[in-house]
């Protein structure tokens, strides 16, 4: 791959004590691209994700977001970034979780603000300024003095892509953030980030939404066993059924949403 | 009567003795406590086994055997502490480990996911402590620990036992000199029990403040 990829990951390995999640992961994701990693539960997607911004520490391989090594200073020594550094190049990588982790005691706008004032150190006006534009992006203006208590679902999950937007990040990790979500929630919260995918954004998101997978994202990734299986344009891969037996399982579980 | 009437002031140094002995008790051994407790939680595992070993140890021994041993042990040490900071001394000891248990509860029933929330967007360990963990485990710590002052005002009136001149103390000595020990005591209870009635409405409204669940 070329060095105008965005993330690069290669041989990426991860094992959890006697578990090998993840086995020699290669992908890459280019500036603005979509990517969607689909894929069976245990097949180690949700753990990539996390690999990403350093939520888990990973064994082998390389991980890197704009040629700089994620979570160690250079990939041959393995020595680990300092708190401070490991901090900054998170702040590069946004993150909306499953469960929201909405931070509770603050409101709507206070979790948007907390990133832009004690990590970005904007002033208190520039910060809520930013707060308000990226609250009324995902619809929510009138919730800023919201407590996520006071917040349904999609609200808390639209709340949690602001939060990490607001930071202006260079690539968004989605981690399957609507399968918390009753369903009729889930489509509020899928528009925002079709929105987000309009305007350029860089995204890899984990989801289980294959159709939303297929019309949003410029590439799917297949991944089973903690190696990618199969990729390509959402067309590509779809017509890999033919050959790929796993992948044919996978998506015949979904036959009746896929379309 | 009169006799207790004229003691009233002496009695009032003595109540004196205890609010500061009760004060610094508290003060001090939530500084401790607090900075402990992170360190059990988060701290290399050295630090954690050593932290975990003093917090049972302390909480195991009954908080008398506690302060004799401190006002006996201490001077063969070289360390000459007067009677009131022996029983101080011993008092924030004692403390101390219990604010530990309270801090490694309130913030060890935090979801994990907080934490990486702060992680996520680029806050580093203090910050995420700071502005994340800290004012959400405030709400489960408080209850235990406003109740653990109370404690602390009770069991303040053990350093009478090493002749400091406290409320428990001075009662005792009024008694001494008046043999009228019912009324006395009856005073005293109705002391301890204005303090900590008035502590426990105070933490009503602490505990009100920091619930953001809104009512």
């Amino acid at each position: 791959m070329t060095a105008t990829n965005l993330l690069q990951i290669d041989k990426l390995s991860k094992s959890f004590a006697e578990n090998q999640v993840l086995k020699s992961i290669d992908l890459s994701v280019a500036a603005g691209e979509v990517v969607s990693v689909i894929g069976p539960s245990g097949s180690g997607k949700t753990t990539l994700l996390r690999c990403v911004n350093f939520l888990e520490v990973y064994d082998g391989g390389s991980i890197q977001i704009d040629g700089r090594e994620v979570g160690y200073v250079d990939t041959s020594s393995r020595k680990r970034r300092g708190e401070v550094d490991l901090a900054g190049m998170r702040a590069e990588t946004g993150m909306v979780f499953q469960s929201f982790n909405l931070f509770p005691h603050l409101t709507a706008e206070q979790n948007v603000m907390l990133g832009l004032r004690r990590v970005r150190k904007k002033p208190l006006k520039e910060a809520r300024e930013i707060a308000q534009h990226w609250l009324s992006r995902v619809g929510l203006s009138h919730k800023a003095d919201a407590l996520p208590s006071e917040l349904s679902g999609g609200q808390q999950q639209r709340v949690g892509i602001a939060r990490a937007v607001a930071m202006d990040p260079k690539i968004l990790l989605l981690d399957e953030i609507t399968s918390a979500l009753d369903p009729e929630l889930v489509n509020e919260v899928l528009d925002v980030v079709r929105q987000l995918a309009v305007d350029g954004m860089t995204m890899l998101m984990v989801t289980h939404e294959i159709a939303f997978a297929r019309d949003a994202s410029h590439r799917i990734v297949f991944m089973a066993d903690g190696l990618v299986s199969a990729q390509g344009k959402p067309d590509d891969l779809m017509a890999e059924v033919a050959t790929n037996e796993r992948l044919r399982n996978f998506l015949s579980r979904f036959s009746a949403t896929a379309h | 009567m009169d006799a207790i009437i004229y003691s009233l002031p002496f009695l009032m140094n003595g109540l004196g003795v205890t609010l500061l002995v009760s004060a610094i008790v508290v003060a001090l051994s939530l500084v401790i406590g607090v900075l402990l407790g992170i360190g059990l939680i988060y701290g290399p595992w050295p630090l954690r086994w050593l932290i975990r070993l003093l917090s049972d140890c302390i909480r195991g021994i009954p908080i008398l055997v506690l302060i004799f041993v401190v006002y006996y042990g201490l001077p063969p040490l070289g360390l000459n502490l007067s009677s009131f900071w022996a029983a101080v001394l011993a008092l924030t000891v004692f403390k101390s480990a219990h604010v530990i248990e309270y801090v490694r509860g309130a913030v060890t029933s935090i979801p994990r996911g907080q934490m990486e929330a702060g992680m996520a967007i680029g806050l580093i360990f203090p910050q995420r402590l700071r502005y994340v963990i800290l004012p959400q485990a405030m709400r489960r710590f408080l209850p235990p620990w406003l109740n653990g002052v109370t404690d602390a005002v009770k069991g303040s009136a053990l350093v009478s036992l090493l002749g400091v001149v406290d409320l428990m103390q001075a009662i005792n000595q009024v008694i001494g000199r008046t043999y009228e020990p019912l009324p006395l005591y009856v005073l005293g209870a109705l002391m301890y029990f204005a303090i900590n009635y008035s502590l426990s409405t105070l933490s009503k409204v602490l505990e009100r403040r920091y619930s953001y669940i809104r009512e």
